[in-house]
């Protein structure tokens, strides 16, 4: 990790989340943005536009998301810190070669807010339906890190965190946040330096390397003399495709898995609210956790016992944490603008009674509404 | 292939089939970089999938990115306009260029990007097994087209010159020299360069349309294909089946 100063003079700003999620990308460095319209995306696309102008950063608003994705990752292996941001039709697009940067190792950002789906569906209202699509979009079996934020600030953090974490564990990192967070405007405080990592290099190094403690090799960039073969067929650690080798395959595959699975501690975080007494335990995340808090706190001046477990990274999944926490609880009760995707991953992990509360109708989880749901339950 | 040329190789042979052209282009290509001095260290090449994706990857002793399917100049941008220092280059297959990559290609031409396409045509879906692209012949025998094609071949090449790229030519693996020559030339201007080099492939085009041997497929090339001046004198009914090479820009645009 090395301090860089802010881009933005430090102090408050009112941002929305898409324009937040812009300044934390240029706060971590972010050079190369690769994007094409989409709602409720764009402003994430226009603000990076105009500011590249003064960080110097490369723009270029390309003909489909699938050039966009592409030429990030393009971009990426040029040398760059690269991002584009997109929303569900968008994402759905750029599926096939986000599990070429996987197999490849190919540190991008790729920002989905989530609009609700299917399809064109209502693009300018709200959901998050995107959760597992984000974890299994892409055909094979691999390994990618999610957040999600709640607030405007946490937009503009994570998105620096994302950067981070796409630099260290060579990975796509998505920002999974929501129409209602990206519209969202919000008071916002720029510190004055941010922790930020730059990708390890070692000359000469195998590019798909194993003999790396935590599974992730160098990365080389193109025009260094490395002699690069990058390829999304199976490769060996030099590249060299391995497109029959049973060993070649498992190998791989374990590996891109690992790196991220066996550092899954380092990459989950989540908060917990009031879960000391708590016989029922909300988990919630993004905007959906602001609502649920609202609700708990209202429900607890009542003499209920809630607390609430707010996932602010979706993948790898906290398991162990969900585990942990829900020990001492009786009931489980999981929200979302979604039909339970993360109620679903909460049963895999959880023996007791779990509870999923949908709401899919374009609008967001209103405090009342869980209050009503919860009074339910009991 | 001449073993003056083997210091741009990776030590390991090529996966071509017998008779392949795409091993003609890949030599024509080398020589062009070799006659003008360029250091390939530093050259991008960028393929996407298929057969002629093989050609500089893993073959070519340089960077390469083997993309996903039609995507090859989508990433290719992002890599040339972080660092224009590189000098990249895409290699790739009519199918993947063109019928599943076209939107890209004609983006990368209206944005002018400083890039040299090379499209090695062998006609068909090669690797796949011969199923029938943009680029097959009017009437030929495909996996996919056991009655004869019903279209005719698109004109890529007219098109982009018409869009305004500053260099665009046709030649065939059976004009070696001009490809050569047309390769350099490429290379030498700045903006976006397209090159049509059209390849045989006897494993799955030859031995569905009696063309048994792969001299028998050179042959068809070299019936099949006609200078532009020579075009120029035949009629709308003559030029039908005919393969037109030259360049179709100048630069001077």
């Amino acid at each position: 990790m090395v301090l860089r100063k802010s881009v933005l003079l430090p102090g408050t700003y009112y941002f929305s989340g898409n324009e937040a999620i812009a300044e934390g990308a240029i706060a971590a460095g972010c050079n190369y943005y690769g994007g094409y319209p989409i709602t409720p995306s764009t402003e994430v696309m226009e603000r990076i536009s105009v500011r590249f102008i003064d960080t110097g950063g490369v723009f270029m608003q390309m003909e489909d998301e699938l050039g966009a994705i592409g030429s990030i990752i393009g971009a990426s292996w040029a040398g760059a810190k690269a991002m584009t941001a997109t929303s569900g039709p968008g994402f759905s697009l750029m599926q096939e070669s986000i599990g070429y940067a996987v197999m490849t190792e190919t540190p991008i950002v790729v920002v989905n807010v989530q609009r609700a789906g299917p399809s064109t569906g209502q693009s300018v209202r709200v959901a998050s339906g995107d959760i597992m699509q984000a974890k299994w979009g892409s055909h094979g079996d691999y390994q990618i890190i999610a957040f999600c934020p709640w607030s405007v600030q946490e937009a503009y953090n994570q998105t620096v965190q994302a950067f981070n974490l796409a630099e260290k564990y060579r990975v796509p990192v998505f920002l999974l946040t929501e129409e209602a967070i990206g519209h969202l405007r919000e008071r916002i405080e720029v510190s004055r330096n941010m922790e930020i990592f730059n990708r390890k290099k070692k000359p000469g190094a195998a590019p798909f390397g194993i003999e790396e403690s935590d599974g992730v090799p160098p990365m080389p960039t193109f025009g260094e003399g490395e002699k690069l073969l990058i390829t999304g067929s199976t490769h060996d650690e030099y590249g060299i495709r391995q497109v029959s080798s049973p060993s070649a395959q498992a190998k791989l595959t374990s590996r891109l898995n690992n790196k991220i699975l066996n550092n899954r501690d380092k990459i989950i975080d989540y908060e917990v609210h009031y879960i000391d007494d708590a016989d029922l335990l909300v988990i919630a995340y993004g905007f959906t956790a602001r609502s649920a808090l609202f609700a708990i706190e209202e429900l607890r001046q009542r003499g209920k016992r809630i607390g609430m477990l707010r996932l602010k990274t979706l993948w790898p999944f906290a398991d162990k944490t969900v585990k942990d926490i829900s020990g001492k609880i009786e009931k489980i009760f999981v929200p979302e603008m979604n039909r339970g995707q993360i109620a679903g991953e909460v049963m895999k992990y959880v023996c007791g009674d779990v509870v999923s509360y949908s709401q899919t109708n374009g609008e967001v989880i209103h405090p009342e509404t869980i209050v009503e749901q919860i009074r339910r339950l009991s | 292939m001449a073993r003056d040329l083997e210091k741009y190789l990776r030590d390991r042979p090529t996966r071509f089939c017998a008779g392949c052209g795409h091993g003609i282009l890949l030599g024509a290509i080398l020589r062009a970089i070799d006659e003008l001095g360029i250091d390939i260290d530093d050259m991008l090449f960028v393929c996407g999938i298929g057969c002629a994706g093989w050609i500089p990857s893993p073959n070519f002793n340089g960077d390469s990115l083997h993309t996903p399917h039609g995507r090859a100049i989508a990433f290719a941008t992002g890599a040339k306009m972080f660092n224009p220092k590189l000098k990249v280059m895409v290699v790739s297959g009519d199918g993947d260029l063109m019928d599943i990559g076209g939107n890209h290609l004609l983006h990368a031409v209206w944005r002018n990007i400083d890039l040299t396409v090379i499209c090695a045509n062998n006609m068909l879906y090669g690797m796949t097994g011969g199923q029938a692209c943009m680029l097959t012949p009017k009437d030929a025998y495909t996996q996919t087209t056991t009655q004869g094609n019903p279209y005719y071949p698109f004109k890529f090449c007219e098109v982009l010159a018409v869009a305004g790229a500053p260099y665009v030519a046709r030649y065939a693996v059976t004009q070696p020299f001009q490809l050569i020559r047309s390769i350099k030339k490429a290379l030498q201007t700045t903006g976006f360069t397209f090159i049509e080099a059209v390849s045989t492939c006897p494993t799955q085009f030859g031995r569905r349309n009696q063309l048994d041997t792969p001299s028998d497929m050179l042959k068809f090339l070299k019936e099949k294909c006609i200078t532009r001046k020579k075009a120029a004198s035949l009629s709308k009914e003559e030029l039908k089946g005919k393969i037109v090479t030259g360049e179709f820009t100048d630069g001077e645009d």
